[in-house]
């Protein structure tokens, strides 16, 4: 793998946040549009439910959590669709560049837009609510790093599907998050489920992080092996979406896709 | 002399019908080599199978590394987010260049986009951008060029200021160079070898200056109607 090569990668995503507005400000605007909603609406249900637990490491918690493996997984596919966009797939893969770098570019592009969007969020959680990931002690570095993992993996997938079924696809590829959340259980105990969303909850690691978040809140231990099952579970779905990227990439030299992406956008 | 490209019974299918149908054919360095011929011809794919984005159904390409290759195309501008100056620099990390902020700046004067260097590609004409993909196609000084239509946008003027910075850069000996043109007359003065693909297959083949005669037609461009329309008749 040459650096120089991710450099170029990870250097296009950088020109083009930096001059642009309309790119630089979603990295901020929606996880800081969250963290105000959820964060006054943990207020109210503290203040109403007169119980002591607090709503606030739950709720605004785990929708900082969330917005984080969102903006994980949108970075990836974001990147590629700069790509889509402009038509540069000829450009980019008739140059010496590689599938690997090419997809580890990305990833980088993403880590880097979304620590920025993470520092921001946390900022603005600490100063409005007064709430800090503190709150979780040393593990909110497991439970970030299984979201970014899930986050990467299903960003990779997704550019798959879009680079194997076409522009239009990417449609398909904003609503993911929304479809994941009911089954990982980022408001809501997966006991609540019915047992076919618990079995699907089962092979999801961000439910492992939800379901170990709510036991650390409410003052019980959080199982090491349920987090460790967590992470190897990312590390897999990982593994699994790097050979689906590279397998779709190779079918679509075979039949002549890739060409064609240029060729019918142009056209 | 050994040979920069070198193609060997050539072949693409799709759904069993052949785009390109056993061709084969070689660049040595310093030569202009043309590959013409009708929309649909296969001149494209070929280009596709050299450059490694697309896969053969059979035969053999042998070419100096994709850091010694480069092309220009008409349907791949550069990405047109990016300023001109930006393009150039991340395509020279791509393809390793060395002394990069120097090779750019050489460039953006011999291609005559100083002016536009800090303008986002998106925002040139076609024209201009036809000397950007050219630019980045010479950013590292590739010893195989291809070329598919590289002055179709291009206003006569300039046309001919890019085809004589081609013809003195293969004449240098630097590279090999495969041109895909519609202009007949541009593929005469430039090429030293014509290549005509129809139906996939190569035709005809020779000095492009010598073929028209050879085959009873009164220029290249009667020739290339021929091919186009009564293939069997050559």
């Amino acid at each position: 793998m040459s650096l120089r090569r991710l450099f170029a990668v990870v250097l296009r995503q950088f020109y083009l946040i930096r001059g642009s507005l309309a790119r630089l400000l979603p990295i901020f605007a929606w996880v800081l549009v969250d963290v105000v909603l959820w964060g006054f609406l943990a207020r109210y249900l503290n203040s109403v439910s007169g119980s002591g637990f607090s709503f606030t490491g739950t709720l605004l918690g785990a929708v900082l959590l969330w917005d984080f493996f969102t903006r994980v997984m949108n970075g990836v596919t974001t990147a590629f669709f700069e790509d889509v966009w402009t038509h540069n797939f000829l450009n980019f893969f008739a140059s010496p560049l590689r599938v690997s770098e090419y997809v580890a570019g990305l990833i980088v592009a993403s880590t880097a837009t979304s620590a920025i969007g993470l520092a921001g969020m946390l900022a603005l959680a600490r100063l409005a609510f007064g709430f800090s990931f503190a709150a979780y002690g040393a593990l909110f570095v497991p439970f970030l790093l299984v979201l970014f993992l899930f986050g990467i993996a299903m960003g990779t997938a997704a550019t798959a599907m879009v680079l194997r079924l076409g522009p239009a696809s990417e449609w398909l590829v904003w609503p993911i998050p929304a479809l994941v959340a009911p089954f990982a259980g980022v408001f809501y105990p997966l006991s609540v489920l019915p047992r076919w969303m618990r079995a699907v909850a089962r092979v999801l690691p961000p439910a492992y992080v939800f379901e170990g978040l709510r036991a650390l809140l409410l003052g019980g231990k959080v199982p090491p092996h349920a987090l460790a099952a967590g992470a190897a579970l990312a590390a897999v779905d990982l593994l699994l979406s790097a050979w689906l990227f590279a397998a779709v990439y190779r079918s679509a030299v075979r039949s002549g896709l890739l060409m064609r992406y240029s060729a019918e956008s142009v056209s | 002399m050994e040979a920069i490209l070198s193609v060997s019974g050539l072949r693409k299918e799709y759904d069993g019908a052949a785009a390109v149908d056993g061709i084969s054919f070689a660049v040595r360095p310093g030569e202009i080599v043309g590959l013409l011929g009708p929309n649909g011809a296969g001149k494209t794919t070929t280009i596709g199978m050299i450059l490694g984005v697309l896969a053969p159904s059979a035969g053999e390409i042998r070419a100096v590394p994709r850091e010694r290759a480069s092309f220009a195309a008409v349907y791949a501008p550069l990405p047109g987010n990016l300023t001109v100056a930006e393009n150039l620099r991340v395509f020279g990390l791509l393809y390793g260049v060395r002394g990069l902020s120097a090779r750019i700046e050489e460039l953006l004067v011999r291609f005559d986009l100083g002016r536009f260097r800090d303008v986002k590609a998106g925002l040139l004409s076609s024209g201009e951008q036809s000397r950007l993909g050219l630019a980045k196609a010479m950013l590292n000084e590739p010893s195989l060029l291809l070329l598919d239509e590289p002055t179709a946008s291009l206003d006569p003027a300039t046309a001919r200021d890019v085809r004589a910075q081609i013809k003195d850069y293969a004449a240098r000996g630097a590279a090999g160079v495969l041109w895909t043109s519609h202009n007949m007359a541009e593929v005469a003065e430039v090429c030293a070898r014509v290549l005509f693909l129809s139906r996939g297959r190569i035709l005809l083949e020779g000095d492009p200056r010598e073929l028209p005669a050879r085959h009873g037609k009164r220029d290249l461009e009667d020739l290339f109607v021929a091919v186009a329309r009564e293939p069997l008749s050559l």
